[in-house]
Formats: C-alpha cells, sequence, structure tokens
C-alpha cells in the first residue's frame, strides 16, 4: 500500500496546481458544510433553549380546558389556587421549580401610540423568571407587592420611546368578558435576546395581574422546569389532578420539532448537493489524469499490474486528494464555526411567529456532524472516483501503449 | 526447450467493415536462451507477433504458448499474473514511469511479484550495477540520458528473472553509440544469465547481433534462419 501511495503522490505532484485546485474545491465545500451545520444546529439549539426558558418550560399544568391561544382568563380556564397547585409539584424530586403564571391579552398606549401585547402575571420571587431579571437593561425587578409598576422589554420600549420611570397605560381583556385600563409605571425594561419576542410581552406581578384581570386566585398555567427535562414525560406521570392536564416541551413544541426535522432534511439535502458539485470537479481532475496517463497504464499493466491493483493505484490518488481537502476543511470550518459560536452572528428579528428566536445565532458544532461530513466528503470522494480508475483498470494493455505520450 | 511458440496465428483488426491482418497463419517455435530478430518492414507484423508473445494482445484464430503453457485464451488478470513472472518488456520509447527514480522503476516488477524488502534491495542493486547504473539510482528518468533510461528498462525487464525479454525496436530512439552499448549489453545478459531475448528491428546495425532472425513481410514469416552473430 505505502507504494500505491507514494506513486500517488508523486503523480499529484505531477500537476501540483491541479491538484491543489481540487483539494481546495473540496476543502471549501467542507468548509461551507461544517460551518453551515453548525449555524443551523446553533440556531435550532438556542431557539429550543429560548423556547423553554421563556415559554413553554419543561412542563405546563393547564386546566383541562384552557386554550392557550384564546389567553382568556374567564374562571372556567384557569386553576384555582395555583400557589398551593405549584407548591405541592414543586415537592416532587425531578421538579426544580415550579411557578403559576396568568396569561392575559392586553394593550400598552402611551399618548396616542399602541402596541398589542400580552400580560404575563409571575410570581417575582420565582427562579424561573431568571431569564427576565437577569435581562433587566435598567430599572429593577418587580416585587410581589408591587401594585403599579410593570417591567417591558426593550424593543417596546425603545417603540414607544418609554424609560424607566416612564408611565403607560395597559387595557386588558377581563374575567368577565370586558376591559379594564389602569396606568402604570415602568419598573424596569428586560431584554431576554430575542427582541420578536420582548417586543410582545409584558410582566406584572401576579397578584396584580389577577386582581386587574378579574381572575381572582387563579393561573392559566403551572410553569415547571425540571433537574433534567428529558425526565419529563416521567414527571409528567407524576403529577396528578383531575382537572388539569400535563403537556411536555416536546408537545408544546411540535412546530419546533418539525422545523427542527425539516431543517435538518434541508441539510442533508443541500449537503449533497454541494458534494455533488465538488466531487464532480475532483473526478475531472482524476479522468484528467487517466486519460493523460494512458501509456503509464498500459506499461504497468504490461509489468503485470492487474485491474485491482491500477484501481487501487487511482484510488489512493483520490484518497490523498480528499485527504487534504477534507483537512483544510475541517480546520476552516471548525475555526469559523468556533470563532463564531463565541462572538455570534447578529440578525435581529427574523419576525417568525410562533417560535422564539434569538437576535444572535451562535453556531453551535457538534462532534457527531463533523464526523458525519468527514466521513460523507470522504466515501463520496472515494466513490466517485471509482469510474475514473475503472477507465484506467479496464483499458487494453495493447491500446494503452500505443497512446501519445 | 520451448519457451515461446504460436501455431497457426492469425491477428485481424477490424476498422468500420474493413478487415486488416497484422499476421496471417503464423507458425514460429523460440527456444531457450535465443537471441532472436524479428525484422521487416513497417507493418509486416513484428509488433504484433511480440505483443502476442507477450500475452498483451490475444490472437484472432490460433494458439499461443508460453513455457508450454496456452495462453491463448486466458483472462486479463489471467495473462498480467503471467507478464509479471515470466515475461520481461524493453519498448523502443523508453517506457518507464516518469515519477519513479531508475532503483524504484526496477524494483516495480518485484513489488509486484510479492518480494520481500531485502530480496528487492539486493536484486536492483545487482542489476544497477550489471547495466553500470549504480550511480543514477535514485535519478528519476527526466535526469537520465535515453541511453540511461534504456538499460534501466532493459534492468528492469530482467528483475523478476524471467525466462523471456520482448524488446520492440530497442534502439530506435537512440543515437548510434548508445544503441550499441545497449544491443551489447542485451548480448551479455544473454550469454550470461541464459534468459531468451526477442526484438523487432528494422536497423541492419542492431541485426547484426542476433543468433537468429526471423523475417516477416505482410503478416508473414518469409525467412527463418541463422543470423550474422552465431
Amino acid at each position: 500500500m505505502w507504494t500505491y501511495l507514494k506513486m500517488a503522490y508523486r503523480n499529484l505532484l505531477r500537476h501540483r496546481r491541479r491538484s491543489a485546485l481540487s483539494a481546495l474545491a473540496l476543502a471549501i465545500a467542507l468548509a461551507l458544510l461544517v460551518f453551515m451545520a453548525a449555524f443551523f444546529k446553533g440556531e435550532m439549539r438556542s431557539s429550543l433553549e429560548d423556547t423553554l426558558r421563556l415559554s413553554s418550560g419543561h412542563l405546563q399544568v393547564r386546566d383541562v380546558d384552557y386554550d392557550p391561544d384564546k389567553a382568556s382568563v374567564a374562571w372556567s380556564y384557569l386553576i384555582d389556587k395555583p400557589f398551593d397547585v405549584a407548591q405541592k409539584i414543586a415537592s416532587l424530586p425531578p421538579v426544580r421549580v415550579a411557578t403559576p403564571r396568568l396569561f392575559a391579552s392586553g394593550i400598552v398606549s402611551v399618548g396616542q401610540d399602541s402596541r398589542g401585547v400580552q400580560i404575563i402575571g409571575i410570581d417575582p420571587a420565582s427562579e424561573a423568571n431568571a431569564p427576565y431579571r437577569q435581562g433587566l437593561v435598567s430599572g429593577d425587578f418587580l416585587t410581589a407587592d408591587d401594585r403599579n409598576g410593570i417591567l417591558i422589554g426593550y424593543p417596546l420600549a425603545q417603540s414607544l420611546g418609554l424609560q424607566v420611570g416612564s408611565s403607560l397605560n395597559l387595557l386588558v381583556n377581563t374575567a368577565e368578558g370586558q376591559v379594564d385600563e389602569q396606568p402604570f409605571v415602568v419598573r424596569g425594561i428586560f431584554s431576554t435576546g430575542s427582541s420578536n419576542y420582548d417586543k410582545g410581552i409584558v410582566l406584572l406581578p401576579i397578584a396584580k395581574a389577577q386582581t386587574f384581570s378579574g381572575a381572582g386566585d387563579r393561573a392559566s398555567i403551572i410553569f415547571i422546569l425540571l433537574h433534567d427535562r428529558e425526565q419529563a414525560q416521567a414527571a409528567a406521570a407524576a403529577i396528578t389532578g383531575a382537572s388539569y392536564k400535563v403537556l411536555t416541551w416536546q408537545e408544546m413544541n411540535e412546530l419546533l420539532v418539525l422545523v427542527n426535522d425539516f431543517s435538518n432534511a434541508y441539510i442533508t439535502f443541500l449537503n449533497l448537493i454541494i458534494l455533488g458539485v465538488t466531487v464532480t470537479v475532483i473526478v475531472n481532475t482524476m479522468l484528467m489524469a487517466v486519460f493523460e496517463r494512458t501509456r503509464e497504464i498500459g506499461i504497468l499493466s504490461a509489468l503485470g499490474m492487474k485491474s485491482r491493483q491500477i484501481i487501487t493505484l487511482f484510488l489512493s490518488e483520490a484518497a490523498l486528494l480528499a485527504l487534504g481537502g477534507v483537512v483544510v476543511g475541517l480546520l476552516v470550518g471548525s475555526a469559523l464555526s468556533a470563532y463564531f459560536g463565541s462572538v455570534g452572528i447578529y440578525f435581529g428579528d427574523l419576525g417568525v411567529s410562533g417560535m422564539i428566536f434569538g437576535d444572535r445565532i451562535y453556531p453551535y458544532l457538534m462532534l457527531e456532524d463533523v464526523l458525519r461530513l468527514t466521513i460523507t466528503a470522504f466515501v463520496i470522494t472515494l466513490l466517485a472516483c471509482y469510474y475514473p480508475a475503472q477507465i484506467a483498470a479496464r483499458m487494453e494493455p495493447v491500446e494503452a501503449l500505443r497512446a501519445e505520450k | 526447450m520451448e519457451v515461446a511458440k504460436v501455431e497457426n496465428v492469425s491477428r485481424v483488426y477490424k476498422v468500420g467493415e474493413v478487415e486488416t491482418y497484422a499476421l496471417r497463419d503464423v507458425s514460429l517455435t523460440i527456444q531457450s536462451g535465443e537471441f532472436t530478430a524479428l525484422v521487416g518492414p513497417s507493418g509486416s507484423g513484428k509488433t504484433t507477433l511480440l505483443q502476442l508473445f507477450g500475452c498483451l494482445d490475444q490472437p484472432t484464430t490460433g494458439r499461443v504458448f508460453i513455457n508450454g503453457q496456452d495462453v491463448s485464451r486466458l483472462n486479463r488478470n489471467q495473462r498480467a499474473d503471467l507478464r509479471k513472472g515470466q515475461i520481461g518488456f524493453i519498448f523502443q520509447f523508453f517506457a518507464l514511469i516518469p515519477t519513479l527514480t531508475a532503483y524504484e522503476n526496477i524494483e516495480m516488477p518485484l513489488l509486484l511479484n510479492g518480494m520481500s524488502a531485502r530480496q528487492r534491495h539486493e536484486r536492483v542493486m545487482e542489476l544497477l550495477k550489471a547495466v553500470d547504473l549504480l550511480d543514477r539510482k535514485d535519478n528519476r528518468p527526466d535526469q537520465m540520458s535515453g541511453g540511461q533510461q534504456q538499460r534501466v528498462a532493459i534492468a528492469r525487464a530482467l528483475a523478476p528473472n524471467p525466462t523471456l525479454i520482448l524488446a520492440d525496436e530497442p534502439t530506435a530512439n537512440l543515437d548510434t553509440t548508445n544503441g550499441e552499448q545497449v544491443m551489447e549489453l542485451m548480448t551479455r545478459l544473454n550469454q550470461e544469465t541464459g534468459v531468451t531475448f526477442v526484438f523487432a528491428t528494422h536497423d541492419p546495425r542492431v541485426i547484426k547481433y542476433a543468433r537468429r532472425v526471423i523475417t516477416l513481410r505482410d503478416g508473414s514469416i518469409v525467412e527463418n534462419g541463422a543470423g550474422p552473430a552465431r
């Protein structure tokens, strides 16, 4: 084998520029594929993380009749005495935190300007609010007994020209189907990293939200975070209550799972197209090498080299080309992924509804993606180069020896 | 002992509807240790006959024997196996592998025969010495003269200890001095090792080295007799 590799290496050096360009084509393609894999993985990963920590949690307990799309605070849709329920759930071993939340639809207005928002009533003391607390851009977090304080997202504050201490009017659809309106003071402005999400929500202490909306001692959901999200099914089974339904994060984020699956299929398809184009370049190089070296193939055949050995010789050349391309591509792709994985790529508000995306996408390179892409690129190159190698092996020695040098 | 034999061999090339006879019902036997020239003008069938002896081609009709074995209908890989152990080639274009050194070119048939590294080294050094190219062992073909390249080709042909060496116009691309050196080397090796040489030529300066001369014309043997060197 060493002889084949030695001959292959020297043959590649005969046309250094051509060999280098062919390897470069594979290197660029693989770098692109590695970066794309890291980009999509990072995008889907952060979208899932954001969705879980901001919106769905790992589990939600809801009233059996609750419809999250309506965000109704009619009593029949809500959970009674939610703090008692949350306390019971929090005592289960897999549960890290369980906290009641009340959702109501409302409108924020400042002067002539107004925006439709989702009002979220939270227990300010709960550690489930960490994304908002840690994301405070200015001002203070809410306290449980705050009766006129409100937290708003940074993009909403920007669009309405609000600052900490500014006043706004909040209109809410109440439990009785009426509309109520009250003035509030901006206590703090937060940024969770997703402008699309932040521009559509405001936070109130749950006690105030219950009073304001007429929900009484009720909540829309119990928001639950687990120690290990993979335990969601088991934890859901442990939560009982005839009038509740318990939803796992997989059930609540079917769209996200679907998009993830679709993007995987899409990326695979894209990978094959890119690799197909690249491999064509390498096959062309190998075909040129075969036709240029027809007489040499005749000589080797005359010396007693068998078809299998001629195939091995040309596949060794293809393997060295592929190896060079794969190593460079892997280094460049990994370096790009690592750099942008730390600084992120700013996209801002992608304007996608129904899913939470961060303003910055942080590529995330996984070892399994690296291995899969590397092996695929290498194997596809070798498989494709079997064609020119077979042309070489099938040459009749007497015909090959007649070829022009 | 018969090293090579053809029996009623014809080789027909077909281009479109036109059939051309390169060889027509030729029978010939080559005995061990011969130093035989196939002579005749271009198109007489010398090269075709060499290719049939060398198992590079197959006859349209008739049979070819190498060391008593009928090789007329062997498949491609069986013919390759036969060539690598029993037959050496010397071509008129100095048919060396351009990316390999003189040493590596001579080593190639030994590698294909699966010889051990130590045995290969001993054999290659012995052959380099025999063709007086020890100082050129690390040179690639483009760093050697035509005569030197042809001597490397001769050493390579001898490497696996074949019973038959076929040379197709071995001096055609050499000047007189180099041509004579190559022929003298082939003669010496034939005498020292007893290996059979069959070479095609139409150069009278080369024919004078032959101990047997077979003349072909239009694909048929027209003369078969002793050569000037006998």
